[in-house]
């Protein structure tokens, strides 16, 4: 009973709300390049389709990519960190520096940079970069997360910097890596879609292209279409890593 | 009789606020058994610190005859990494001494058998009860056949049942191999049953406030807590812990 209302309250409130925005269309006569109804909208998803999953795939894969490539770096420099604390102090203010730089004042160098021959190349860095930080502190951090007493057994049985690390520390911040890695799937989706409006038009069609395109035509019902894809694949990709999130966790703690 | 470890006129200081322990001095001997107690905050957990080398003295000396790979040290929570099984996590000191694994893992079988766990090698700490997991935590402790075998309040977490079947297997694990045992706690009885000399803190900074011999055959013998060596003992213990609580520094 339970389930079954949780999984119908929102269904009745997107229903009511898609009921609504139909009826104060038809009934107000609104242009359909304003606003279109919801009705034309479907029709335009549907015929859509054929170009609107390719480019969904455009999109999730640059993302994808972007997510592996941001989270071996972030390993990496996170594990180079924890071996030196003189790394460390290095490189903390620069990371606070790049984090807090909004990556689209960034885009237009990256794509000059990286994009001119080869835009995708730039959409991927720009996602990279936004990905990164989320996993990067989350790493730091994990790797800081160790028990304690289970640090002074590693010093008791004199273990080495390389022992502690591959044997305990990492171990120890895989909660930590797989919740960064939870948020950095959703920034470098977002750093995709922002990478891909600030290449502009032709540079990589995915979905933001699409809805750029959409709009420069004013099919606004193409636009809504192409945003819906969005939605849909975001909240996917957050349920999927949602879930191996809780499958490693029950590994991890062994129960 | 030789000395594993000792502390001579040492002190050390928490960083900035004052003393945390001492002066003391204590020498552990070869195959003793001493038991370390005192009130909250006295500095006895930093003491098994000291003499396992775990921690530096802010002065004075601390002299250990057992080498690294011959002191190990049980904590008052099992500290078993969840991400291996309980096998794994016995093995641990052998593999990261240079053990390869195969045998590192063969020996800690034997050991999870001696302490009650056969087969258990499989087990994720998380399935294992608090006592089993405590019982674990020993056999990692006792699988490198140490010298001087450390235990800070290892008990104080489990009922009272089974704090009692875990001294009585302690000493009969000890009578194998006979290491020098060091162990913290705060609880009288246990002190006084498991120890042959205890040695009463005061209030911190911890400064030896006296201390209790126990002559009676280790294992004990069953009833040993009705002996009136067993009571008086500890109610010498109580007296020194009433004493030492007043004298403030």
């Amino acid at each position: 009973m339970n389930r079954l209302t949780d999984t119908l309250a929102p269904l009745g409130l997107i229903l009511l709300l898609l009921g609504g925005w139909e009826l104060a269309c038809r009934m107000t006569g609104v242009p359909a390049y304003f606003l279109p109804p919801p009705s034309q909208v479907a029709v335009a998803a549907v015929e859509g389709l054929p170009v609107l999953v390719p480019a969904a795939w455009n999109t999730l894969s640059v993302a994808l990519v972007a997510l592996a490539l941001a989270a071996a770096c972030a390993l990496a420099l996170a594990i180079l960190v924890g071996l030196s604390p003189l790394i460390e102090r290095a490189v903390r203010p620069l990371a606070s520096a790049l984090q807090v730089t909004p990556v689209v004042a960034v885009a237009p160098l990256i794509l000059i940079w990286a994009g001119i021959d080869h835009p995708e190349r730039a959409v991927i860095a720009l996602a990279v970069l936004v990905a990164f930080f989320p996993i990067f502190s989350g790493a730091v951090t994990g790797l800081r997360s160790a028990d304690p007493d289970l640090e002074r057994l590693f010093d008791l049985y004199g273990a080495n910097r390389l022992q502690r690390v591959m044997r305990l520390r990492l171990p120890a911040a895989v909660p930590f890596l797989m919740e960064g890695l939870k948020v950095g799937a959703g920034l470098a989706i977002i750093g995709a879609v922002v990478a891909e409006f600030a290449a502009g038009s032709g540079g990589v069609r995915g979905l933001a292209w699409q809805i750029l395109d959409a709009g420069n035509k004013l099919q606004t019902d193409r636009m809504i279409a192409a945003l819906l894809v969005l939605a849909v694949m975001g909240v996917a990709v957050h349920a999927g890593l949602e879930r191996l999130e809780r499958a490693g966790l029950r590994w991890w703690r062994g129960r | 009789m030789s000395i594993a470890a000792a502390l001579e006129d040492v002190e050390v200081d928490y960083r900035g606020r004052g003393r945390a322990l001492g002066p003391i001095s204590l020498a552990v001997a070869e195959g003793e058994i001493i038991a370390l107690v005192g009130p909250s905050g006295c500095g006895k957990s930093t003491a098994l610190r000291l003499l396992a080398g775990l921690e530096p003295a802010s002065r004075g000396q601390v002299r250990r005859a057992a080498g690294r790979g011959e002191t190990s040290v049980v904590f008052q929570a099992p500290t078993l990494a969840p991400w291996m099984s309980a096998g794994a996590n016995v093995a641990l000191p052998l593999e990261l001494a240079g053990t390869p694994k195969a045998e590192a893992r063969s020996q800690a079988a034997e050991a999870l058998a001696r302490v009650g766990l056969a087969g258990t090698e499989g087990s994720r700490p998380a399935q294992l009860s608090g006592g089993m997991a405590m019982r674990a935590s020993l056999a990692r402790a006792l699988v490198t056949r140490p010298r001087l075998l450390m235990l800070d309040e290892p008990f104080a977490a489990l009922d009272e049942i089974t704090r009692r079947t875990l001294a009585d297997d302690v000493l009969a694990l000890w009578s194998q191999t006979r290491p020098a045992i060091v162990f913290v706690t705060h609880n009288v009885e246990e002190a006084a049953y498991m120890a042959e000399r205890i040695v009463v803190l005061t209030r911190g900074p911890g400064r030896i406030a006296g201390e209790v011999r126990v002559e009676a055959p280790l294992p004990r013998p069953p009833g040993f807590r009705t002996w009136p060596v067993f009571t008086e003992a500890a109610e010498t213990i109580s007296a020194l812990l009433a004493r030492g609580a007043e004298a403030g520094p």
